[in-house]
């Protein structure tokens, strides 16, 4: 399927390059709608990505990338559900998005990530599973988990483990503040920081440069020096499964959804 | 090093700018939340917007509570 529209995502395929766009209202939270649409795709990338060199990933939304899983429907999943049932439900749902994430990150293509604004939570854990990201100078990067009684749960902490200094790892999960695209390529996280709304234009001129090189050995490279965390990236599912027991996270999700607080995004 | 009158006022110009709003209608002791009409995003947008003119790193956290731009400059000031 080379296009495809969806609810929460589309995809096209250019001269080589598929570009998943993201366009849920209001940031692209990810809920159970998205994964199931994430999953069309990766099952899409078998068959097209034989054609193709280079994947992009970015948001048609303005307030940014994406601001993470969907809490909203998480809390009142969760509220509908016994304990046991709801962590259940967690389970099943982050091994899904496990199953998603991994796959693109171990898909031969180059991935570029291009993001604006808001990338928090399991958007940045999204961001993290691309080879590269590319960042609009307005771009922010969190891991605001830990205010909800939670650690990231889509793979977020082995991944940028694999990419940063454990100092940055343990300044952005145990404070939960953001860091602008500057200081996430400071840190190293970012490969390229671009003007306002060139993200996209950036990345595709990436995505060109790449088609001058052998795939094979383009995927070669790639392997060779991004290994996927799996031990860990399991270990964060069950530390995710047991905190989520904690009536802390509970008051969080809670104390989230029924906010009128004007800075609820802020850590 | 700028004086923190002159912070606040390229505060108020870049607010200003940003979300579209005539200068003159923004003053130091305004909540901006209200003045500008913003919600939690925007105010991402805003910090982005301050990180990068003035070229410092505002913490989250030491924003919190902070409503008014005299207290945002302050924040600013002592980290340049």
């Amino acid at each position: 399927m080379n296009d495809f529209k969806g609810q929460t995502l589309s995809w096209t395929i250019k001269q080589g390059v598929i570009e998943l766009s993201l366009h849920r209202e209001p940031c692209n939270e990810i809920g159970s709608l998205s994964l199931a649409e994430l999953e069309q795709f990766v099952a899409a990338l078998e068959q097209v990505e034989k054609h193709c060199h280079a994947l992009i990933l970015h948001s048609e939304m303005k307030p940014g990338f994406c601001a993470g899983a969907d809490l909203r429907e998480l809390y009142s999943r969760s509220q509908a559900l016994k304990k046991s049932e709801a962590v259940k439900g967690v389970r099943e749902f982050l091994e899904r998005i496990h199953r998603v994430f991994n796959r693109i990150d171990t898909s031969p293509l180059t991935t570029i990530a291009a993001v604006h604004g808001v990338t928090f939570g399991g958007g940045f854990e999204l961001a993290l599973v691309c080879d590269l990201i590319v960042a609009d100078k307005m771009a922010r990067f969190c891991f605001p988990e830990l205010r909800l009684g939670l650690i990231p749960g889509f793979g977020g902490i082995p991944r940028l483990k694999r990419d940063l200094g454990n100092a940055v790892v343990r300044d952005l999960l145990l404070t939960g503040r953001s860091f602008n695209a500057t200081k996430a390529q400071q840190a190293g996280l970012v490969s390229q920081v671009v003007g306002e709304g060139e993200a996209l234009r950036a990345a595709r001129a990436t995505a060109g440069q790449l088609s001058k090189f052998d795939r094979r050995t383009a995927t070669t490279a790639k392997q060779f020096i991004k290994p996927v965390p799996y031990e860990e990236l399991q270990r964060e599912i069950d530390l995710f499964c047991e905190l989520f027991t904690q009536p802390a996270v509970e008051a969080g999700l809670r104390k989230f959804v029924e906010s009128t607080d004007a800075q609820p995004y802020l850590p | 090093m700028p004086t923190a009158e002159t912070t606040l006022d390229e505060i108020l110009t870049l607010a200003a700018a940003h979300f579209k709003v005539p200068r003159e209608k923004l003053s130091p002791d305004d909540d901006f939340f209200k003045t500008l009409g913003i919600d939690s995003l925007q105010t991402l947008d805003l910090l982005t917007k301050l990180e990068n003119h003035f070229h410092v790193e505002l913490p989250d956290y030491e924003l919190q509570g902070v409503s008014d731009f005299r207290t945002l400059a302050g924040k600013i000031q002592a980290r340049l």
